[in-house]
């Protein structure tokens, strides 16, 4: 499907994660077939789609936690092999999933340098394997008030005693933390109050501000479109179209995403 | 916080919100109660209850036996009992905080034990290389359970129960339940004896036992809190799906864990042999459960992730001072496990109500 039409507007641009006919299957089931994937330097790209659409095998692919079948992956314009998570990690993906991935009874600064601890220099680090629990709980406190989530006061409090949107917010800022080129976000605001919701849209709004382009996945229409730069829409295991949410309503959006309309291949 | 910008609404049905409180996901700044702080700081101590329970009997024990109980000799005697299944328990915290469970340990302890020995007498082996020969069967019997559990995943229970019953029959079998007398181990190999040396200090009387005990949990609690392992060791039991999406090799992890229960508990085989003087395939039954009892009245969780190996010490010291004591009042010995086993309830219920601090 030609699509130059709709991505006009960044066509000038050079995409940052590129994603080129990826292809997964679990035995006869086809979860991505041939889709194609561009996210630009500092946008937020939307990525929506009905259940089963294979939204999230994609992103799956892309953050590493799945291998494709077929099809490329281009990092800045070079092709990528990611073998895990920790992989795609170390070229600069984080990946904030759903369930946060952060360990209820350990610390806020712990749970922000978990897997990659800070050591002591010299001989208490070399050969005693000493942390700098100083050093960690400094930069998580800077990490955390840059984004504005000082709310939190002891940064040696367990996560199992922060809200949902505090630990949402945990999360984010260890995405943002380590000097990441791309942040996914899964399903961000699923699991928070209406309040809560409004404050974590802030905090990606922020990371986006810093210059960092933030993949979303989300069910919440109102949400995708009040902060998304543009909007991927998955179809049965591929890219139907992208549409900048400004020239589209929700409900064309739903449409698009259920096969109740087709999207005119040259609509801008 | 400064006020957030986009604050005002962008939806509909936001809009409602225009005039309800701005303080978004803060905490209760009323004063909690007294009660309410005692059982956070209690939260955050995790070794603090079993800490309080050990003064506190010590105390009531002092007060009720006077000098018999309250002298160097005693208290010392008190930590000699304890070394074994001090450094046992050590092996067990660790694998507890992960959420496992090791029912081998024991086995593992004698099957080495019994290695060391026969390696010196019946091969002729320097009792050095024998004692290194333990180690390694210790290592290697920790890293079968470990594969069978992180690799094969298969519950730590059932793996270490099977592992229990194998290795506690290979000790039978390859000994031929053969004990080696103290007297010729202690002229030929007096090295595997080491553990049972004393020295004193005054009234006080130490074993190396004790002394390897009170390092290897000290050592231990360094690596628990200020290494990279240490932090990743919790962070598997508390959450191993979290811990392996935050980039903690977990299989690695657990396996590593096993691997050095297994060498802890060879430690242990050789402070056995220190203790009881000679080398008995039949010693040590009941270190597993023991060294699980230990590990629960020291307030470590069952169901990993939480707790302090110095709780651990704490609550094998506990054992000891209601053991001593009530045998010192003249009570029936039977008086010792109904009190122990108390114990073992009351400290479960502790745990399940600092827990709730979190909520």
């Amino acid at each position: 499907m030609d699509q130059k039409g709709i991505t006009l507007m960044t066509d000038t641009r050079k995409p940052i994660l590129t994603g080129r006919n990826l292809v997964k299957r679990y035995g006869r089931v086809t979860a991505i077939d041939n889709a194609d994937f561009d996210l630009y330097p500092g946008e937020i790209l939307a990525v929506i789609g009905d259940n089963g659409a294979g939204k999230s095998s994609l992103i799956k692919a892309i953050s590493g936690a799945i291998r494709p079948d077929e099809g490329e992956i281009r990092m800045d314009g070079e092709l990528v092999h990611f073998a895990s998570p920790i992989e795609a990690r170390k070229a600069g993906i984080e990946t904030v999933y759903q369930n946060l991935a952060l360990s209820p009874a350990l610390s806020i600064a712990d749970n922000m340098f978990l897997g990659r601890e800070i050591r002591k220099p010299g001989f208490m680090g070399k050969v005693l394997r000493k942390l700098d629990h100083g050093a960690m709980e400094k930069m998580a406190r800077e990490k955390l008030s840059e984004l504005g989530l000082m709310t939190i006061q002891n940064i040696n409090q367990a996560v199992e005693t922060l809200s949902g949107g505090q630990r949402q917010g945990v999360a984010v800022a260890r995405a943002a933390a380590f000097g990441s080129k791309v942040i996914i976000l899964d399903e961000p605001t699923a699991a928070l109050g209406v309040k809560e919701s409004r404050r974590v849209l802030e905090l990606i709004l922020d990371v986006r501000s810093r210059g960092i382009p933030i993949v979303l996945i989300s069910h919440n229409m109102p949400h995708v479109f009040e902060i998304a730069d543009r909007i991927h829409i998955h179809r049965l295991g591929k890219r139907l179209t992208v549409i900048n949410p400004k020239d589209y309503t929700m409900s064309d959006a739903v449409a698009f995403m259920t096969g109740a309309k087709a999207p005119e291949p040259l609509a801008a | 916080m400064s006020e957030p910008v986009a604050s005002t609404p962008h939806n509909d049905y936001e809009k409602v919100l225009k005039d309800s409180s701005k303080d978004v996901a803060s905490f209760d700044h009323d004063t909690p109660s007294a009660l309410h702080k005692f059982r956070h700081f209690l939260h955050s101590n995790p070794s603090a209850v079993s800490l309080i329970v050990l003064v506190v009997s010590l105390i009531v024990f002092g007060l009720t036996l006077g000098g018999k109980f309250f002298s160097a000799f005693s208290l010392t005697l008190i930590l000699q009992q304890v070394a074994i299944t001090g450094i046992v328990g050590a092996a067990q915290s660790l694998v507890i905080m992960t959420a496992g469970i090791d029912l081998s340990v024991g086995a593992i302890m004698v099957l080495s034990s019994v290695v060391m020995g026969q390696f010196t007498f019946r091969y002729g082996l320097p009792p050095e290389l024998a004692i290194l020969c333990g180690f390694a069967t210790g290592a290697l019997c920790g890293f079968i359970n470990g594969v069978l559990i992180a690799r094969v995943k298969l519950p730590p229970f059932i793996v270490t129960l099977g592992m229990w019953q194998i290795v506690l029959a290979s000790n039978f079998l390859y000994s031929a339940n053969e004990t080696i007398r103290a007297q010729e181990i202690e002229t030929t190999a007096p090295i595997l004896q080491f553990f049972g040396e004393t020295f004193r200090i005054g009234g006080a009387v130490f074993t190396y036992g004790v002394i390897a005990m009170i390092l290897l949990v000290g050592v231990l609690w360094y690596v628990l809190n200020h290494t990279a392992w240490g932090r990743h060791l919790y962070a598997v039991g508390d959450d191993p799906e979290a811990a392996d999406l935050s980039g903690v090799n977990v299989q690695r992890m657990l396996i590593s864990v096993y691997v050095l229960s297994g060498v802890i508990c060879a430690l242990a085989g050789w402070a056995l042999i220190g203790r009881i003087g000679s080398v008995s395939p039949t010693a040590g039954q009941f270190a597993n459960i023991e060294s699980i009892t230990a590990v629960v009245i020291g307030g470590i969780s069952l169901f990993g992730g939480r707790g302090s190996i110095l709780g651990m010490m704490f609550g094998a010291l506990i054992v000891g001072v209601f053991s001593l004591g009530l045998r010192l009042l003249g009570t029936d010995v039977q008086w010792t496990y109904l009190l122990i086993g108390v114990l073992i309830i009351v400290a479960v219920a502790a745990d399940q109500w600092i827990r709730k601090a979190s909520r």
